[in-house]
């Protein structure tokens, strides 16, 4: 921590320095030179393509690069220093994290938008309409007893029950298995599992009794096909919107979505403006590219914590463990 | 009654019964082969030629649909391919002739002459992604001992030059067209083999029987005999080259990138990684653009391809 504080003061003092010049800030972005080396999730690359569209429209001499190595391979070449930005689907590992101190790569963690987890039926489907945490535990646990749809509720019909579910190792499958079968449990193995959400899309469309989850971009491409069911996560029935995903309504399926900045790389000025950058028009490209813009007082947040460089992971406690629960109460 | 009447009539009808049937099976399978690329190509350009018309060709990816464009993948894609050919094809020919032409006397040398053979064989079943890591920690980062991308031990040239050599190569153009090249290697030299086999052997020894040595021998009867042959198999091989997306994701991972390649060692992506991108993109317009993508892509394979079939037809003539 110690040796690490002339990054947080070179930070600050070249942020104070841009909000000081402001205006001529602009003047400046045809002249700013460089190289901005992102990798990273492929669920958060949409957002982090539309602002480098956009900032590359001000900032057009700055070389700026985005991969999808997902979001494990981005935190491999962002902990050794090889990347300036990794763009993560869920929060850093303690064994990424481990390895990022070991290379003496310190980071600022922030938040950019929420992709909320929508859980969809076949349109044909008319009885679920709304599902609680309990029957999805009992649809989707190892050990599920559930064949057909009378089984999770009596008066509904004997249509078997169909599950089509992510790649276990996608970041998607990770939160849905963190909020239904915990740090212990595990979910049940017989599904349909695709690494390509379109064809999850297209096997819900086409069975009748089907269920499904994905990222929500993917039900809102695709909401005259597919049905989305309310989750009644203990204060009532509630649909994935745009809305109820910002407020934190639809609990508990919101995830955050993330990039992580180089705390060293945040210092050079064209890594600096592209932060910024993000971090002002952030909120409404990821809302364009069908994700959902984080509350106001996170994004004022996430920018006063950028520029007060503060650091480190705020989703491990002090014994590595994960810190669970809803991204505003967690971060900070 | 007829059987036992004429029974070498009825032989004679069930033969040509049987030979009728197999024509009719053979044309069956070659129609179910072209039904199928019908189908597919037809549902390519009906998805595709939406976005053919506007910016694709001149545009770097954009988060709408209408504006996105393949430019710097396509230069990309080319710049990789050449690495790869340029490399591949003296390598893999080279190789062939080694193992057709100069087969060894010595017993262990027979020995050791029959295991490259048999790995260069089962090298051709490897998947692509195993080569992908092997590029990986081969060329871009040189097993570690020769320091790292950004702090390279030996450099030549600056990169204002566009033959930039820098050691480790890290995750540039040359990296990935050499990783290109291992990939297509073994199709190469297994192909050249088969064409240098197929070569009359009386060709060879009218060759020697008028004093040329073996390197004459090879130059001039040999290898311009195997050309066509050759250069089937290398169509082959850059066919899987260009459209291999794996490798690259592994080797470069770049897909947002707007400017092109100025040297060996430059940051780029390349057309099929692209293209996996906006086929799994949720909108529906982002697929009509990744076949429009794949159009594009099959049209530089085929110009590819005419230039190597121009090349075989002048040899066969």
């Amino acid at each position: 921590m110690l040796s690490f504080k002339p990054y947080i003061i070179a930070t600050a003092l070249t942020v104070s320095v841009l909000s000081i010049v402001g205006v001529s800030n602009v003047a400046h972005a045809e002249s700013l030179k460089g190289a901005v080396k992102i990798d990273g999730s492929s669920t958060v690359y949409p957002i982090t393509e539309a602002v480098a569209e956009e900032f590359g429209a001000e900032y057009g001499r700055v070389r700026v690069t985005v991969g999808i190595s997902g979001t494990g391979g981005g935190f491999k070449r962002f902990s050794v220093g090889e990347t300036d930005i990794s763009d993560a689907s869920r929060p850093i590992k303690k064994k990424e994290l481990d390895k990022a101190i070991e290379n003496g790569v310190e980071f600022i963690e922030i938040p950019v938008a929420y992709d909320g987890l929508s859980i969809v039926v076949n349109k044909d489907n008319d009885f679920v309409d709304a599902l609680t945490i309990d029957e999805l535990k009992a649809i989707f646990l190892d050990g599920s007893k559930v064949k057909t749809w009378q089984d999770v509720r009596p008066e509904w019909p004997a249509i078997a029950v169909k599950i089509y579910a992510p790649g276990t190792d996608s970041g998607t499958f990770d939160y849905f298995k963190d909020v239904i079968a915990g740090k212990t449990g595990s979910i049940r193995a017989d599904m349909s599992i695709s690494e390509d959400d379109n064809v999850l899309v297209r096997g819900v469309a086409g069975d009748k009794g089907a269920i499904g989850f994905f990222g929500c971009a993917y039900y809102f491409a695709n909401a005259d096909k597919l049905r989305a069911v309310s989750i009644d996560g203990g204060s009532g029935a509630v649909l994935p919107t745009k809305s109820t995903i910002e407020s934190g309504e639809y609990a508990p399926f919101s995830r955050p979505l993330f990039i992580y900045v180089n705390a060293k790389a945040a210092a050079r000025p064209e890594v600096n403006a592209f932060v910024e950058f993000y971090l002002e028009n952030g909120p409404a490209l990821a809302d364009e590219v069908g994700y959902v813009r984080l509350p106001s007082d996170i994004i004022a947040l996430t920018k006063k914590n950028f520029r007060d460089g503060k650091t480190g992971t705020q989703f491990l406690d002090e014994n590595g463990e994960k810190i669970h629960g809803p991204l505003a109460e967690v971060y900070r | 009654m007829n059987n036992t009447a004429n029974p070498s009539a009825t032989a004679r009808t069930g033969r040509f019964f049987k030979d009728r049937l197999f024509v009719v099976l053979c044309l069956l399978s070659a129609g179910v082969c072209i039904a199928v690329l019908g189908v597919l190509l037809a549902s390519i350009i009906t998805q595709g030629v939406e976005y053919l018309g506007g910016p694709l060709l001149k545009n770097p990816p954009s988060r709408k649909p209408e504006k996105a464009g393949i430019y710097p993948a396509m230069i990309g894609t080319i710049w990789i391919c050449s690495v790869c050919a340029l490399t591949a094809i003296p390598l893999g020919v080279g190789t062939a002739i080694l193992l057709e032409e100069f087969k060894p006397g010595n017993k262990i040398l027979v020995r050791l002459h029959g295991f490259v053979q048999l790995n260069i064989t089962n090298l051709a079943g490897v998947p692509s992604v195993v080569y992908g890591i092997l590029g990986m920690t081969v060329f871009v980062e040189m097993f570690k001992m020769l320091g790292s991308a950004s702090d390279p031990i030996w450099t030549l040239g600056t990169t204002d030059n566009w033959y930039y050599i820098q050691l480790p190569f890290g995750r540039g153009i040359l990296a990935g067209g050499l990783t290109l090249m291992l990939i297509v290697l073994p199709i190469i030299i297994v192909s050249s083999q088969e064409a240098l086999r197929a070569v009359p052997n009386s060709l060879r020894q009218g060759s020697l029987a008028l004093g040329s040595t073996r390197w004459q021998m090879v130059w001039n009867t040999t290898l311009p005999a195997a050309i066509p042959g050759i250069m089937t198999g290398t169509i082959l091989a850059m066919s899987r080259a260009i459209g291999e997306a794996a490798p690259i994701l592994i080797i470069a991972g770049i897909v947002y990138i707007t400017f092109t390649p100025e040297h060996l060692m430059d940051d780029f992506t390349a057309m099929p990684l692209q293209i996996y991108d906006w086929a799994g993109r949720p909108q529906e317009s982002f697929h009509h653009l990744a076949a429009s993508g794949i159009l594009v892509l099959m049209a530089i394979l085929l110009t590819f391809n005419t230039v190597a079939v121009i090349i075989r037809q002048k040899f066969q003539g």
